[in-house]
């Protein structure tokens, strides 16, 4: 306490004594989301597939973007949860919050298992790993038709509605509110963690692991937690489009799906909490205009484009902010 | 005869057929100012490596204060009280100064794997890494990020680091090693500040510095030890003579 | 019994087949990765472009099907070495995620560009007529085509080994994988050699596309779906090695025909545990050097 009280005040430490504190425009996010909810009643069926890949990525920014783990696997989990959430229902277990939380628990235990044999390995070997669990596991889900449905996806989920009160209707409306509240605790979770001590030590990892294991930091047990709960709310974010949707398909644990939820990632912003907040929308709200016509057209651009943010802009739309929100004070400045 | 801080019996390792450390019996009193010296690739980070638990040994015990840690995982060496600086920088290049003391000061403190209450929120930790920046004259860098700082400063880091662990055992790997003639003397400051309960291992190639600070001289010869003494004895060695001034080039 | 018996010769040529076709797609991809430490997921589109270049030209052109395969292998690599010298070089020592992220983008656009030229059906296979039908070798009859593919892919796989081991460009890739920094320092041009053996590679899996469209179809989806199985090939045959993937394309061919004969129910499920398996006992792969 006497250290405490005595605690000195350059910019430095303040920065590091209030980084946690909510500012403003951290409210900026749920404001739109609101704000969307009421004035495009027509659009809340893609804004709630947006919600769903923005807590997707938000997961994956945990892995990714502060610990440093480069996985090609992430939609194992998002694609378990999708399934346990839609087996569940099938089979008789359709009251939705229980379902979100078995998911949760089913993807945070693939998450645990997978990254006993993921977290020990790096480069290439991780990368291999990551995706043959996920080939794995879609297999599986192919192969398995009498639970899973096989290559035409799960069908027959009805979903009660929530706490007895609200039901999943037609336009949307409980699906996006329903996917607005996972996202928000999955938001709570994330950004509690990102700004806990545990969260630093991840920067940590990511950084330098040699120096983290020369300063007594159990690297492996730490990734190993981010994974699982990454993985966790991965599983969550792949229940509730099951919920909302109604339905499963294979492509839940596609090779695709894994890359779309890193390009997301990647352009919004990685290593930031709020990339999956730009990335997941705007690459959703691009691809439903310039795909509906030509899905296929829409997959050269998205390259393409991929190809000149990787080459020239790193750091996706944040980092530009980053870099030309300065320029632009000082030019104000100065002028 | 005062307690070991460090201690190697027979310590052997070897990569393949090539033997890199040779039956090494070392010995670091709590308090030692000690120096180990030798040639280009006589095994000196080796056996640092060794002490820390980078690398397994091929045989031979390892103690820190007097327990066997030989077959300790290398944070559990750190939590017994071992710390280290490398040779070539290995720091948080996009944290700031700071922040990259701070890490170590949470780990000391058993914190960093606290994932619910916010890291701003443990004042000690943070004062605790402020003061530390402050006595080694970092305190106006510490909003700076690593990265930026030149390499002599980014070399006080290194130090920093270690020394927010609170070792009893401080591992210095060539500390002034690409640090220009005007700020070796910095370094050397702060070495011969540290307090006097730390025992110091430091592994240099620049003479003044190790016979400054040094009480004690290993000399490290292809892994074993040719000749320990103080540092009039290790001056007046024909051998270590021999072995330097034969082909040495460092000074 | 004889049943039994001529099951497993079948399983053993079509998976020996299938073999060829993923060594001389992945040998390079393990080569560039090992040698430019380049995580290059995007291989499999120059095995793509190679297979689409081959049957079009052979389809549409009438070109015989020598040449057209002797031009898929030249286009590609004069390709390869062209994409690798604009845009593999920009990234060499970028971090591992841009690597990722760079090929990923290029599988989507090779994707993208395969469905717009030639439409989302796999092309079909003209074969020419000496190389369709059975041959019968003991009493067994065997498709002349896939007798072919071992016989030809065999003659490469000892061409290439021969080349790295008996000429000055061989010797420079070996050291080059070796010690990268050492053979700079010795004088060999590595920029060129990356250059080179990116190209070289590129023309080998072009090769290896095109000879083997009748077991791997050419469709757009190509370097997406099989991705894996190449990736496979070469961690499990150990990165940079050129004999370890020769012999984890056999392993896995034959595996992965051995189960779509006996266990069709079960898929590829067992194909990726067992390579989980053999990544978590030899992280390096099974012929790879020791960490």
């Amino acid at each position: 306490m006497t250290a405490a009280a005595r605690l000195p005040q350059p910019p430095a430490v303040r920065a590091v004594l209030t980084r946690h504190r909510l500012r403003p425009i951290e409210a900026l996010p749920w404001v739109c989301a609101i704000a969307v909810y009421y004035a495009f009643p027509d659009y809340l069926a893609l804004g709630g597939q947006i919600l769903v890949m923005t807590l997707f990525v938000l997961s994956l920014d945990l892995v990714l973007g502060y610990a440093g783990i480069v996985t090609l696997g992430h939609a194992a989990f998002f694609g378990t949860g999708a399934y346990v959430a839609g087996i569940l229902a099938v089979r008789g277990w359709a009251e939705p919050l229980s379902g979100l939380v078995a998911a949760g628990a089913a993807a945070g235990i693939v998450g645990f298992l997978t990254g006993l044999v993921v977290l020990r390995t790096r480069g290439l070997t991780l990368l291999m790993v990551t995706l043959v669990v996920t080939q794995m596991l879609q297999e599986a889900a192919n192969k398995l038709g009498w639970l899973t449905g096989g290559a035409d996806g799960l069908q027959g989920i009805t979903i009660p509605p929530v706490l007895g009160l609200f039901r999943f209707d037609m336009f949307g409306r409980t699906a996006y509110l329903y996917g607005l509240a996972a996202l928000f605790i999955g938001w709570v979770v994330a950004r509690t963690i990102v700004h806990s001590p545990f969260g630093r030590s991840l920067t940590g990892i990511r950084e330098n692991v040699t120096r983290m294991q020369a300063i007594g930091s159990p690297v492996f047990r730490r990734k190993l937690a981010v994974y699982v709960v990454s993985a966790a709310l991965a599983g969550i974010a792949g229940a509730v489009l099951t919920q909302t949707t109604q339905f499963v398909g294979l492509q839940v644990l596609g090779f695709e799906m894994s890359a779309v939820v890193i390009i997301m990632l990647i352009l919004g912003g990685i290593g930031r909490l709020y990339g999956a907040f730009i990335g997941a929308p705007l690459y959703m709200i691009a691809q439903d205009q310039l795909a509906k016509d030509d899905p296929a057209n829409w997959l050269f651009w998205i390259g393409l484009f991929l190809l000149l943010v990787v080459l020239f802009a790193r750091g996706g739309v944040l980092g530009l902010a980053d870099r030309i929100l300065p320029r632009l004070r000082k030019g104000g400045d100065g002028g | 005869m005062a307690e070991a801080a460090l201690e190697t019996v027979a310590l052997c390792k070897s990569f393949g057929a090539l033997p890199v450390a040779r039956n090494i019996d070392f010995r670091l009193p709590v308090g030692a100012r000690h120096a180990l010296i030798g040639p280009n690739g006589a095994g000196k980070t080796t056996f640092i490596n060794l002490v820390t638990g980078r690398l397994m040994p091929s045989s031979g015990r390892i103690l820190l204060g007097g327990a066997d840690v030989t077959s300790l995982a290398p944070e559990g060496r750190v939590k017994r009280g071992i710390g280290r600086t490398f040779q070539i920088n290995a720091l948080f290049n996009r944290l700031t100064v700071l922040e990259n003391v701070l890490l170590a000061v949470g780990e000391r403190h058993g914190v960093a794997g606290d994932m619910l209450r916010p890291a701003g929120a443990r004042r000690a930790v943070i004062a605790e890494a402020y003061a530390l920046l402050e006595r080694l004259a970092l305190a106006d860098d510490a909003g700076r990020l690593v990265r930026e700082l030149p390499y002599g400063r980014q070399r006080l880091v290194e130090i920093a680091i270690a020394l927010g662990l609170e070792p009893r055992v401080l591992l210095l790997d060539e500390p002034a090693a690409g640090v220009a003639a005007a700020e070796t003397g910095l370094i050397l400051d702060i070495i011969e500040n540290l307090p006097s309960d730390i025992a110091v291992l430091i592994i240099e190639h620049d003479m003044d510095l190790v016979f400054r600070v040094a009480q004690r001289i290993t000399v490290l010869v292809q892994g074993a030890v040719l000749v320990e003494g103080s540092p009039a004895e290790i001056a007046a060695d024909e051998r270590v003579q021999e072995v330097y001034l034969g082909k040495d080039s460092h000074g | 019994m004889d049943s039994a018996l001529s099951t497993l010769i079948s399983i053993a040529f079509h998976g020996v087949a299938y073999a060829m076709v993923l060594y001389l797609i992945s040998v390079g991809l393990s080569v560039t990765m090992g040698l430019m430490g380049f995580v290059n997921l995007a291989h499999g589109a120059f095995a793509m472009a190679g297979g689409y270049l081959a049957l079009t030209l052979m389809n549409r052109a009438g070109v015989p099907f020598f040449a057209a395969l002797a031009l898929a292998f030249l286009i590609v690599g004069l390709a390869g070495a062209a994409i690798e010298r604009t845009l593999y070089a920009r990234l060499y020592n970028a971090p591992e995620l841009d690597q990722v992220l760079f090929s990923v983008a290029l599988i989507f656009m090779a994707v993208a560009s395969a469905k717009f030229a030639w439409g989302p059906l796999a092309l079909p296979v003209p074969l020419p007529d000496y190389l369709r039908g059975q041959v019968d070798l003991a009493g067994h009859p065997f498709p002349t085509y896939r007798s072919f593919l071992i016989l030809a892919g065999g003659v490469i796989v000892l061409a290439v080994w021969l080349g790295l081991e008996r000429t000055r460009f061989g010797a420079q890739i070996r050291a080059a994988v070796d010690n990268r920094r050492m053979a700079a320092a010795i004088g060999v041009n590595t920029s060129l050699l990356f250059t080179c053996t990116f190209a070289f590679g590129s023309g080998l899996a072009a090769l290896g596309g095109a000879l083997g469209a009748d077991i791997l179809a050419i469709d757009p989806t190509y370097a997406q779906s099989h991705l894996v199985f190449f990736l496979i090939v070469v961690s499990v045959g150990g990165l940079g090695s050129i004999r370890g993937p020769f012999f984890a394309a056999l392993l896995l061919g034959i595996t992965d025909t051995a189960c779509k004969y006996l266990i069709p129910e079960f898929g590829a499920f067992f194909i990726y545990a067992a390579t989980l398996a053999v990544l978590m006992w030899r992280p390096n792969g099974l012929f790879g050097r020791a960490a």
